[in-house]
């Protein structure tokens, strides 16, 4: 297992490099200058131009510039963000909570939700239930998330007034953060009605983010069982006269189990992509949407570091699906 | 019971709790207004920013200037100076500073002593001497707006004369100076509380934590969410009828709309045009409108041939139908420009003629200018702006008239940095679309901006450098008589249009949709949004 792990930590570092050139040349490739955004249409004088592309130190060959960020990032430094003047990673720590808090919420629907329906839907394979839900998955997957947003936001906070549209907890509630999850901090106020407050801001933007990674689950789900379904083993299980629910629930379902498993590991990445545009509907401040702002003022610091630390998360969590996948797995580990 | 039963039952039950914390959230805050601003302020200092959002939520409620502008207006009147005095050669300015005004006690700052010249001096000084550790207190710090508006070059020292008396000394007049000194980088910050925090090692939140002598005491601020203050009991105009102001950070139109109509905030700013029409008819709401302090415009490169020649240039802007462009991109909320300044402006001059629609007369123009079979491009804005809310029809319908009269007209587009930087070259090939709003009300900050010789390569777009044109504005920026800067301005006016560098194409309206419950808020011509003054009524 140690050595897996090993294998699985060294392909890390050349995935390291290669984020940080993406993140670096990225930014730079897109047209646009931060340093002219700062004026905007007032415009700068040319010498006032050089002196701050000096003062960013942008004036440096790119290489050296390239260096410079890797150097800094090697010791924990993310740089400054040229628009707000704060630390990178003090920013990305502020804002993640409220980003994870978001997504843990909408893994734990796709999950609950898309696992059960792919398993009935391989089970009763061709039947109005399967049709009815793969339909609604692939419904689910081509939903432009923005209008889907929006739409849930007229319906349930305009026109049924069931939900809050948008935000984080009632701005009647006002504590410090401790954790920077809402929820948590909530019930640690102790104030009456926070928690159920947060809970009920959490609900539309969960379902809005949930809803690809959930149709991806489902679908995988079926296909997985449907594979397993077929196999001698589970014939054999069948024959020995086990019942339905003890072939399915234990012979076919934890096989059928590990590419769902990695299915939900690359969501991960999907529910940042996500949680870009759920987070701008939902004026949800977290690191999704602080990426956006940043990109559109080219503020480079932001995105070279902001990008380094999310591929790093999702490396991580990768990391441990992958360990996950060998502990359910014994022969990918032996690999 | 029926699953379904149960299952409808639960959702009624989830309903009435969420709507009554909804409710409780109005009904709790009935001193607290709630205003859904359009986007994160970048710091609370507001002297190294240029964005109206950053103004709103430091300039505008945490500090106060010199002079200020009044409320609804261009005008300007006394702030922290109570008076000043501008001596004969207009060289030397002397403010006489309000007694007794105090700086805002919070939790991380508690003055002990009262506003005076020291922070004055302070908050100009920070901007302008390189040698000083406010200059750069934190990484990346810089004064874009007061270089912009060039005050390193125009302020040739400033002077305490005693603790509430301080003199600007000029390198030359400038009439609008007063009108600066009322802008946000011109806010007054205090000295004691910098000189706090450079003790503790902890300058950089100055730009986080701001201290000023305004209406509203800041509280907190959670980014990219929300940013709460509460009123100061020690104003020197008296304390504010709200006790809370929170801004809830929502970016996206559709969305404020939708707080806004379910009593979440209870004032919007920017709404998406198409939404003007469904919120007037909500008779929870008001719409308030206001001639915003704007003009957009297409200036050709009049150091290119043919647009060197003043009479094509009016040709084609004979060929163009503005009240067409007004109707389509402005959907009517506007009116068509004749002048480079807005008619809300002083020395607006009024009697000017603008070019008339005319196809037939402008090809004969051309014809007789020699120019036939002209190809030209039109640049499009990739932003949205007040002044311009869709640059790209804009420009599209410009082709379609163009293309009425002969003339072949291509559509082209940058990011907007590039567009920016690129618009500025002085060999810039093609016609540009681009806007301004004003800074400071004076028509300085247009025509001299906008127009100057000095601009050229830079904010003047036209690259039009016109001597008699000139001649005047310089004139008009070292006169500090009004009556006769105003003379000068409107026969500017004039040489303007007959000399055509643009076509003004429109100035627009602004629009604040706000619940019937607010009360004595005023719009503001530069695009402030203010909330001194303002109360509910709930």
């Amino acid at each position: 297992m140690l050595r897996f792990l090993f294998s699985k930590l060294l392909l890390i570092v050349p995935t390291f490099i290669g984020i940080t050139i993406v993140a670096f040349g990225f930014v730079r490739v897109l047209p646009g200058d931060p340093v002219l955004l700062l004026a905007g249409e007032r415009g700068m004088n040319p010498d006032r131009y050089q002196a701050l592309l000096h003062q960013f130190g942008y004036d440096r060959p790119i290489v050296v510039q390239y260096f410079d960020y890797v150097w800094g990032l090697l010791h924990g430094d993310f740089g400054i963000s040229i628009s707000t003047k704060q630390p990178v990673f003090q920013e990305f720590l502020n804002l993640f909570p409220a980003t994870a808090e978001l997504a843990i919420c909408a893994m734990f629907l796709a999950i609950i939700i898309g696992i059960p329906a792919g398993i009935l839907s391989a089970v009763k394979r061709g039947s109005i239930f399967d049709q009815a839900t793969m339909g609604i998955a692939l419904t689910g997957y081509s939903m432009p998330i923005f209008w889907w947003g929006l739409l849930l936001i007229i319906l349930f906070s305009g026109i049924l007034g069931w939900t809050p549209v948008s935000g984080r907890i009632s701005l009647f509630y006002y504590f410090p953060s401790v954790t920077g999850f809402m929820t948590i901090d909530s019930l640690l106020s102790g104030e009456k009605g926070a928690f159920t407050s947060a809970l009920s801001h959490l609900i539309l933007p969960s379902i809005v983010l949930a809803t690809i990674p959930l149709a991806v689950i489902a679908r995988q789900t079926r296909s997985a069982m449907l594979e397993v379904l077929g196999e001698d083993y589970v014939r054999t299980a069948r024959a020995k006269g086990l019942s339905h629910k003890r072939v399915i629930g234990v012979h076919a379902l934890r096989n059928a189990m590990i590419p769902v498993i990695t299915t939900i590991g690359l969501q991960i990445g999907m529910l940042m992509a996500g949680a870009i545009l759920t987070e701008t509907i939902f004026s949800w401040p977290g690191i999704g949407k602080w990426m956006i702002d940043s990109i559109s003022r080219r503020d480079y610091p932001v995105v070279q570091g902001g990008l380094v630390l999310i591929a790093a998360l999702v490396m991580f969590v990768n990391l441990v699906v992958d360990l996950l996948y060998g502990l359910i797995n014994p022969r990918i580990r032996h690999q | 019971m029926t699953n379904k039963g149960k299952m409808m039952k639960k959702l009624k039950a989830l309903a009435l709790a969420t709507s009554f914390f909804v409710a409780l959230g109005g009904a709790a805050s009935a001193k607290t207004l709630v205003y859904c601003s359009e986007g994160s302020p970048e710091g609370f200092d507001p002297a190294p920013y240029t964005s109206g959002t950053t103004f709103d939520a430091a300039s505008r409620t945490v500090f106060n200037r010199l002079a200020e502008f009044k409320h609804g207006s261009t005008e300007v009147e006394p702030g922290l100076a109570e008076s000043w005095d501008v001596s004969d050669d207009g060289l030397e300015y002397t403010f006489h500073l309000r007694p007794g005004v105090k700086f805002q006690t919070t939790d991380y700052f508690t003055p002990t002593r009262e506003m005076n010249a020291d922070d004055v001096i302070f908050s100009f000084m920070r901007q302008m001497d390189e040698t000083s550790p406010w200059y750069q207190y934190a990484p990346g710090i810089s004064w874009e707006y007061f270089n912009g508006m060039s005050m390193p070059d125009l302020i040739e020292s400033i002077e305490k004369v005693d603790d509430l008396t301080v003199k600007f000394k000029l390198t030359r007049p400038e009439a609008p100076m007063i009108a600066n000194l009322a802008m946000d980088f011109a806010s007054i910050v205090s000295k004691e509380y910098a000189d706090q925090l450079a003790e503790a090692g902890t300058m950089e939140q100055f730009n986080q934590k701001p201290v000023g002598t305004g209406p509203f005491t800041f509280v907190n601020y959670q980014q990219d969410a929300v940013i709460r203050y509460k009123a100061n009991p020690d104003y020197f105009k008296g304390q504010q009828a709200i006790d809370n102001l929170i801004f809830a950070i929502t970016t996206d139109a559709a969305v404020r709309r939708q707080k806004l109509e379910a009593g979440e905030c209870h004032i919007m700013p920017y709404p998406s045009p198409a939404d003007l029409e469904a919120l007037e008819a909500n008779d929870d709401l008001t719409v308030m409108e206001k001639e915003g302090l704007n003009v957009g415009y297409l200036a050709y490169n009049t150091k290119v041939a043919p647009f060197d020649n003043p009479k094509v240039r009016k040709a084609l802007n004979m060929a163009i139908d503005k009240q067409a462009i007004l109707e389509s991109v402005f959907q009517g909320a506007g009116e068509v420009a004749k002048n480079p300044i807005p008619p809300t402006m002083w020395s607006y001059n009024d009697a000017v003629q603008d070019d008339p629609y005319d196809p037939e007369a402008a090809k004969a123009m051309l014809e007789e200018e020699g120019v036939t079979d002209l190809s030209m491009k039109i640049w499009a804005m990739p932003v949205q702006r007040p002044y311009n809310p869709n640059a790209r029809r804009m420009a599209e319908l410009m082709q379609a008239d163009l293309a009425q009269i002969g003339v072949d007209a291509e559509v082209v587009s940058y990011e907007w940095g590039e567009y920016l930087a690129r618009s500025s070259a002085e060999d810039r090939d093609g016609a540009v679309l681009l806007g301004w709003t004003g800074d400071n009300g004076d028509p300085d900050n247009f025509l001299a901006v906008l127009l100057g010789c000095d601009a050229v390569g830079g904010s003047n777009r036209a690259q039009w450098c016109y001597q008699p044109f000139e001649d005047l504005i310089q004139k008009a920026k070292v006169t500090s008589d009004v009556e006769e800067r105003t003379a000068l301005y409107e026969e500017a006016q004039v040489v303007f249009k007959e000399q055509a560098p643009w076509n003004t194409i429109a100035h627009s309206k602004v629009f604040m949709p706000m619940s019937t419950s607010v009360e004595g808020f005023v719009m503001d011509p530069l695009g402030y949004h203010r909330f001194d003054d303002v109360t509910i009524n709930e």
